[in-house]
C-alpha cells in the first residue's frame, strides 16, 4: 500500500552513512574523536551506508519485478 | 537528527493521501506485509522503558535479565501467533476489547476498554517524562521543550497517516535503535576484553555482593534458590509468574502489540507477525542488556589515551555527576561502580545508601552513561537519535492503541453509535490530539507526584494480571460465559490486590510495596512478589470464571462460530514457500530460544 517502506529506510540510512563517514574522515586522528582507539565514526558510517544502499537496491528490484508483472 | 525528524514527518505526509476510511486510519486497511508488521510489533514494545529499563536490569541483575526475553516473551509470542491470531484476525474484530464483546458481552468489553485506555495514556506519559528528564540530565536541554517537540512530532505523523504511519515509523525506529546501539556493545566488549573478560570482571562484582562468581553471567545455574541469584527469584515463580501469566497476559492480550498484527494483509501474515518479531527479539538481550552489564565493569577512566579520556570524563559525565545533580564530582565518582553513578538524594545531594550501608546505584543511567562514555561526537548523535526513536516509538504505540480503543470501543460503543465512517475518522484524529495532550499532562503529573506513578503502576499490574485467564478460557472453552468472564476478571484483580497487600518483599517498608493488609509472607525480592501476585490473580480468575460460567446459561454454538477453538475451521496457510508457514517458523523460533537458554544457562 502506498509506498515501499524500503525506500525511505534506505534513503535515511544512506544519508546518515554519508554524513557519518564524511565526519569521521574529516576528523580522523583529532583528539577526542576516537576515545576507544577505533575510528568508529568512519567505520560505522560505512556500515550504515552499506545497509542503506542494500535497502534501496531491494526496493528497486521489487519495483522492477512489479512492473514486469503488470507489463504487456 | 534533523534528517530523521524530516523523514518521519515526510512519511506521515505521503501516507495521508491513502487514508480514506476509518479502517485505513485505525487498522491500516489490513494491507501491510508481514515483515513490516513484525518489526513494528517489537518496535512498539521497544519503548524507553525497554531500552533504559533493560539496561538498568542488566546492570542490576546481570544476564538473568534475559529471562524477560527467552522465558518472558518468545513462548508467548509464538503462542499468540499460532493459536490466538486466528480468532483476533478471523473474527474481524477491530480491537481487543471488541473481541471481548463478540465473545462475551458488553460489560466485559467496557471494563477492558476503559482500563486499557487509561493505561495507555499513563504509560505514554511516564515514558515522556522519563525522556524529558534524561535529555535534561545528559544534554541540559529544557525539560518542557524536549517533551513538547517529541510529542509534537509523534502527534504530527499519527495525525496525518494513522496506524500505517505509526507502523512505518516504528520500523524506521527499529533499525535506528539497532544501528545506534550495536556499536556500543562492540566497543564495550572490546574494552573489557571480550565476553570472557566481561565474565571475569562481573565475577569480581558478584563476589563483592555475596554471590557465586557466575551469578551475573549465567541465567539458569543459580535459579534453584532465590537467595543465590541477584534477581531473588526461584525457578518456579519465574517460569509460572513471568513466563506464563505475565508474559502471556501482555503479548497475547495487549492491544498495543496485537494491533500491529491485525494490520497485516492476510491471516497467514497476521499469524507470522509475532513469529517474525520473535527472531530479532531473541537477540535483543545482546543489544539492550549487555550494555547495562558492561556499564558495571568498564574502566571509568576511558581507554583511548589521556587526551581522549579526559575529553569524555570531563565532558558529559562530569555534567551528569557534577553540575546537573549538584554533587561533589570526586565524591560521586569514588562511589560509582564501573560508570554507573550512585543515586543521589534529591534534597540533600548526597548519595543514597540502603539499610546495610551499601551505596544505591542509579541503574537507570547505565545505558545513557555507556553512550556518552564510548561514543565520540558524530556517533553520539546517532546514539541519541536512537534513544529518542525508542521514546517516540513507545509513545506512538500507546497513542495509536488509545485512539482506536477510544473511537471504536468507547465512542462508537457508548457515546454515539451508528454515525458515518467519516465521522469516526474525524473522531480518531481528535482522539489522537487528545491522547497526546493527555500524555503530556500525565508526564507533568509524574513530574510532580512520584508516588502517584508508583501507585498507578501497581493498579495496572492488578488489572492486567488476570487478563490472560479470561482470554484463554474464552478462546478455548466454549462453555465460558460473559457473566463468568466479568466476575472472573474482577475477582482476579481483587485477588492480586489482596495478595499484594498481604505480602512484602524483604527489606521493604509497609506501604506502596505491599503489606497494607498485614504482612503474612515475605518474598526475597520485589520481582518474586510481583510474579506470585500474578499467579494468584490468574488462578483466582480461572476458578471464578469457570464456577460462574457453569452457573449461568451458555451461548449457542452458532453465536460463537469464529470466536472459539473447536467451533472455528482450522486456518489453512495458502503459501508456497516452507519458510512462510507459521508452524514451521514457530518450531525454528522455539529451537533457537532453547539453544540460547542452554548456552547461557
Amino acid at each position: 500500500m502506498g509506498i515501499d517502506l524500503r525506500t525511505p529506510v534506505g534513503g535515511l540510512f544512506s544519508a546518515l552513512g554519508v554524513l557519518l563517514t564524511a565526519y569521521g574522515a574529516a576528523t580522523r586522528g583529532q583528539p577526542g574523536t576516537e576515545p576507544t582507539g577505533v575510528p568508529v565514526n568512519l567505520l560505522w558510517g560505512l556500515v550504515l551506508l552499506g545497509f542503506g544502499l542494500a535497502m534501496l537496491a531491494l526496493a528497486r528490484r521489487a519495483r522492477r519485478a512489479g512492473r514486469s508483472d503488470r507489463g504487456p | 537528527m534533523l534528517l530523521y525528524f524530516a523523514c518521519v514527518l515526510g512519511i506521515g505526509a505521503v501516507l495521508k493521501r491513502y487514508v480514506r476510511t476509518s479502517e485505513d486510519f485505525f487498522l491500516s486497511g489490513r494491507s501491510i506485509p508481514a515483515w513490516v508488521t513484525g518489526l513494528a510489533f517489537i518496535s512498539a514494545n521497544l519503548g524507553a522503558q525497554e531500552v533504559i529499563g533493560m539496561g538498568a536490569s542488566g546492570a542490576k541483575y546481570g544476564i538473568a535479565t534475559s529471562h524477560f526475553y527467552w522465558v518472558g516473551a518468545i513462548p508467548a509470542m509464538v503462542f499468540v501467533g499460532l493459536f490466538m491470531m486466528p480468532f483476533y484476525y478471523g473474527s474481524r474484530a477491530r480491537s481487543v476489547p471488541e473481541y471481548l464483546k463478540l465473545r462475551f458481552d458488553e460489560k466485559t468489553r467496557g471494563l477492558n476498554a476503559v482500563s486499557f485506555a487509561i493505561m495507555t495514556i499513563f504509560s505514554s506519559g511516564i515514558s515522556l517524562y522519563a525522556m524529558g528528564k534524561l535529555l535534561h540530565l545528559l544534554l541540559g536541554w529544557s525539560f518542557d521543550a524536549s517533551m513538547l517537540v517529541a510529542s509534537g512530532i509523534v502527534l504530527g505523523y499519527i495525525f496525518l497517516g494513522g496506524l500505517t504511519s505509526a507502523i512505518y515509523n516504528e520500523v524506521l525506529q527499529f533499525f535506528l535503535i539497532v544501528f545506534g546501539f550495536a556499536p556500543l556493545v562492540f566497543l564495550g566488549l572490546r574494552d573489557v576484553g571480550g565476553w570472557s573478560g566481561l565474565v571475569d570482571r562481573l565475577g569480581t562484582v558478584a563476589h563483592a555482593n555475596g554471590y557465586a562468581a557466575g551469578a551475573y553471567t549465567r541465567s539458569w545455574a543459580f535459579m534453584g534458590d532465590a537467595g543465590a541469584n541477584p534477581v531473588g527469584v526461584e525457578w518456579l515463580g519465574l517460569v509460572m509468574g513471568l513466563g506464563f501469566v505475565l508474559s502471556f497476559g501482555y503479548w497475547c492480550t495487549d492491544f498495543l502489540v496485537v494491533q500491529r498484527a491485525m494490520a497485516a494483509n492476510s491471516m497467514t501474515a497476521a499469524r507470522r507477525t509475532p513469529l517474525i518479531a520473535a527472531l530479532p527479539k531473541m537477540l535483543f538481550p545482546f543489544l539492550v542488556i549487555v550494555p547495562g552489564m558492561l556499564a558495571m565493569v568498564v574502566s571509568s577512566t576511558g581507554v583511548g589515551g589521556p587526551a581522549a579520556a579526559s575529553a569524555v570524563v570531563q565532558g558529559v559525565p562530569a555534567a551528569v555527576t557534577g553540575a546537573a545533580l549538584s554533587a561533589p564530582p570526586e565524591r560521586a565518582a569514588a562511589l560509582r561502580q564501573g560508570i554507573v553513578p550512585p543515586k543521589l538524594d534529591p534534597h540533600t545531594g548526597n548519595p543514597l545508601t540502603d539499610a546495610r550501608g551499601h551505596v544505591v546505584l542509579d541503574y537507570d543511567l547505565a545505558t545513557p552513561m555507556m553512550l556518552v562514555h564510548f561514543f565520540p561526537a558524530g556517533l553520539l548523535g546517532l546514539g541519541l537519535t536512537a534513544l529518542l526513536a525508542s521514546f517516540m516509538s513507545g509513545m506512538a504505540g500507546n497513542v495509536t492503541a488509545f485512539n482506536t480503543v477510544w473511537t471504536y470501543d468507547l465512542y462508537q460503543g457508548y457515546v454515539r453509535p451508528g454515525a458515518s465512517d467519516a465521522h469516526y475518522l474525524a473522531m480518531g484524529r481528535v482522539a489522537t490530539v487528545v491522547g497526546v495532550a493527555l500524555s503530556v499532562a500525565a508526564a507533568y503529573v509524574a513530574a510532580s507526584f512520584n508516588n502517584i506513578m508508583d501507585f498507578l503502576q501497581l493498579v495496572f499490574a492488578f488489572v492486567n494480571a488476570p487478563l490472560f485467564a479470561t482470554f484463554a478460557l474464552g478462546m478455548f472453552w466454549r462453555r465460558a460465559t460473559g457473566h463468568g468472564a466479568f466476575t472472573g476478571l474482577l475477582a482476579g484483580m481483587v485477588a492480586a490486590a489482596v495478595h499484594h497487600g498481604l505480602s512484602l518483599p524483604a527489606g521493604a517498608q509497609v506501604g506502596v510495596k505491599g503489606g497494607y493488609l498485614g504482612v503474612v509472607t515475605t518474598y526475597p525480592s520485589e520481582l518474586a512478589q510481583t510474579f506470585w501476585t500474578a499467579i494468584a490473580a490468574f488462578v483466582t480468575c480461572c476458578v471464578v470464571t469457570v464456577a460462574v460460567s457453569l452457573l449461568t446459561p451458555p451461548r449457542s454454538p452458532d453465536a460463537l462460530r469464529g470466536l472459539v477453538y473447536g467451533l472455528t475451521p482450522k486456518p489453512t496457510d495458502a503459501v508456497a514457500r516452507w519458510y512462510e508457514r507459521p508452524a514451521i517458523l514457530a518450531v525454528i523460533v522455539l529451537t533457537l530460544t532453547l539453544v540460547l537458554n542452554v548456552v547461557f544457562a
